[in-house]
């Protein structure tokens, strides 16, 4: 356990040295801030949309997670194995699998920082508002969320394991989370058991139409969960075979 | 505490290490020489745990590398060729991040100690990415020691050291292999010589020499080994050429063989020819055995040509 804790505050504190980190958390609560005062703006000004904490969400996932995630956890495995640091971290008394774990730990908790700062909105809108906002929906969106981070977060590391070169560890994770995004998609038009299957493996699918309606179902729950112990153990497998290639 | 059995290693199908087997007890520090691509990196990678073998069996410490390999790896202080460090920590982060790793208590005292012992106080708060080839290499060996590990494997430790730090390098190793286990790989015969108790000499993955210091040290003053044989029982010519001058550590064989050594600069073997024949033996062979282990080191280092174990000199009927 602690050296899990070891690898995922090495990890962490990698984050802030990283000047692409810092690009994509500025930009991204950058763009945040201005589409919210515009929202804001528009609503004052014509005393009828009101921005949800949903909005804010909506606009976080797309650069911060969706590119964000590939490419700031592309370096995780990737790079200690391009630089053969991966040489005395696997001769350290330490389990693959803790390796693995204390990336994913440290990544995630990367992007729980940034997105503790995006709580902001909700809050400054609480304010705003006359009888404050619903704070219901914004506890299980921002369950939701951490979760869909948490999976992510997951595959990218699980990729990077299978690189030594991060670039294209970057360009593969994006891929995954393209398919994972999509894969749900034809289940929402046409029936049939592969597409209801696709469809239940769909990152989106279990987010949109339940957390972010401030619904909390356990086997959403138990799907970002399920999905993040087999990315990682995917990782761990990799970095484990990673010995006999 | 290390015992390597049969180990063959195979990269695809080139064979990088070929059936080796060799132990080191506990206090010993053995050398592992050997030209480019001998296979040292290979061998060592396998007995720290991080490749596999393709087969054959390590064991430290009685833990076998596989089958047990946390509790192995814990006796295990490893510094690999190309002293691979996290660039973007402090010299300190880094030592304390190893520490962790290594559950050591009291891991800040203790990385304080390794960093005064290295010389690396100074340097403590820089970053890895900032220090000079020597300096890292000193950081290298500072998380190798940390843990003060029962085997200590070092692949070329000193490469690269300004001559002042070989030399401390040298006597530190010298001081860890008195309670501990030391391996460490190098090209330098001399550092052989002067730091180790023993040495393995391996080439295109065979282990093709293994001998103490001693002997080499015997060996590098220039004797060599030198078989004769006659006709007939070879007993009663013992004591004739014993007094010879310059004929050393005199050895029966065989029924018709015996061994000795004699200095490259006071070559016996002429004397010794014409003290068989005037004693009415039959001079069958007489010739110099196993070259020095400097000149096998040579030898190999030079890969076109074949290493002959004997070198068979004309006898001299
Ligand atoms: N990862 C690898 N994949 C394929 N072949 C390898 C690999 N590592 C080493 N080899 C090959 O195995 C052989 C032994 O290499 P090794 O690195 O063990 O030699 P070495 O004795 O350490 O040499 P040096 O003195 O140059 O460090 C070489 O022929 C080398 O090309
Ligand atoms: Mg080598």
């Amino acid at each position: 356990m602690s050296n899990i804790w070891t690898i995922a505050r090495r990890e962490y504190k990698l984050f802030f040295f990283s000047p692409i980190a810092y690009v994509f958390l500025f930009v991204t609560l950058l763009l945040l801030g201005l589409f919210f005062y515009l929202d804001l703006f528009f609503a004052v000004t014509t005393q009828q949309f009101v921005p949800g904490a949903q909005r804010t969400i909506q606009l976080y996932i797309f650069p911060m997670l969706f590119l964000g995630i590939p490419v700031l956890t592309m370096r995780t495995i990737a790079d200690e194995n391009r630089s053969g640091t991966l040489e005395l971290l696997l001769t350290a008394p330490i389990h693959d699998w803790e390796l693995v774990i204390g990336k994913w730990l440290g990544s995630l908790l990367f992007f729980l920082t940034s997105t503790l700062v995006t709580l902001v909105y909700p809050l400054i809108l609480n304010f705003q508002l006359d009888p404050g906002i619903d704070w219901g929906v914004v506890i299980s969106a921002y369950t939701g969320l951490i979760l869909l981070i948490s999976t992510m977060c997951a595959v990218g590391v699980s990729v990077s394991s299978f690189f030594s070169n991060p670039v294209a560890a970057m360009f593969a994770s994006l891929g995954m989370m393209i398919i994972f995004w999509i894969i749900g998609s034809p289940a929402q038009v046409t029936g049939g058991t592969f597409t209801q299957v696709l469809g239940y493996l769909g990152f989106p699918d279990h987010f949109y139409d339940s957390f972010m309606r401030g619904i909390i179902r356990a086997q959403d729950v138990i799907f970002y969960v399920s999905m993040t112990i087999f990315a990682l153990a995917l990782g761990s497998t990799s970095v484990e075979t990673r010995r006999w290639r | 505490m290390i015992h390597v059995s049969n180990l063959t290693k195979e990269y695809g199908n080139r064979r990088a290490v070929n059936e080796i087997s060799f132990k080191v007890e506990k206090g010993e520090i053995v050398g592992f020489l050997g030209p480019n691509g001998a296979g040292k990196t290979t061998t060592m990678r396998i007995l720290t745990g991080y490749l596999p073998p393709s087969s054959g069996k390590v064991e430290i410490g009685g833990y076998d590398i596989m089958e047990h390999s946390i509790q192995a790896r814990r006796l295990i202080g490893y510094m690999p060729e190309t002293v691979p460090l996290h660039q973007d920590m402090t010299v300190y982060e880094y030592l304390k991040f190893m520490a962790d790793l290594r559950k050591i208590k009291n891991a800040k005292q203790r990385v304080n100690e390794v960093l005064a012992q290295l010389h690396l106080e100074e340097r403590a708060s820089g970053y890895i990415s900032k220090l000079s080839k020597g300096l890292k290499q000193r950081v290298g060996l500072a998380q190798a020691i940390l843990h003060q590990p029962e085997v200590l494997i070092l692949d070329e430790p000193t490469i690269g050291l300004d001559p002042a730090q070989i030399i401390e390098v040298r006597n530190l190793i010298r001081q860890i292999g008195k309670q501990h286990t030391v391996l460490l790989s190098t090209h330098i015969l001399p550092e052989a010589q002067q730091v180790c108790n023993r040495v393995l000499i391996i080439n295109k993955g065979n282990i093709i020499a293994e001998d103490t210091t001693e002997h080499l040290q015997a060996r590098l003053a220039g004797s060599q080994r030198v078989i004769l044989r006659v006709r007939g029982e070879i007993s009663p010519l013992l004591p004739l050429i014993e007094h010879t001058p310059g004929v050393l550590r005199i050895s029966r064989q065989n029924d018709d063989t015996l061994e000795f050594e004699t200095p490259h600069a006071e070559d016996a073997r002429p004397q010794v020819a014409r003290a068989a024949i005037e004693a009415g033996f039959e001079l069958l062979e007489l010739h110099a055995v196993s070259l020095s282990l400097e000149e096998i080191f040579l030898q190999l280092t030079h890969e076109d040509a074949p290493v002959p174990m004997t070198t068979s000199e004309p006898a001299e009927q």
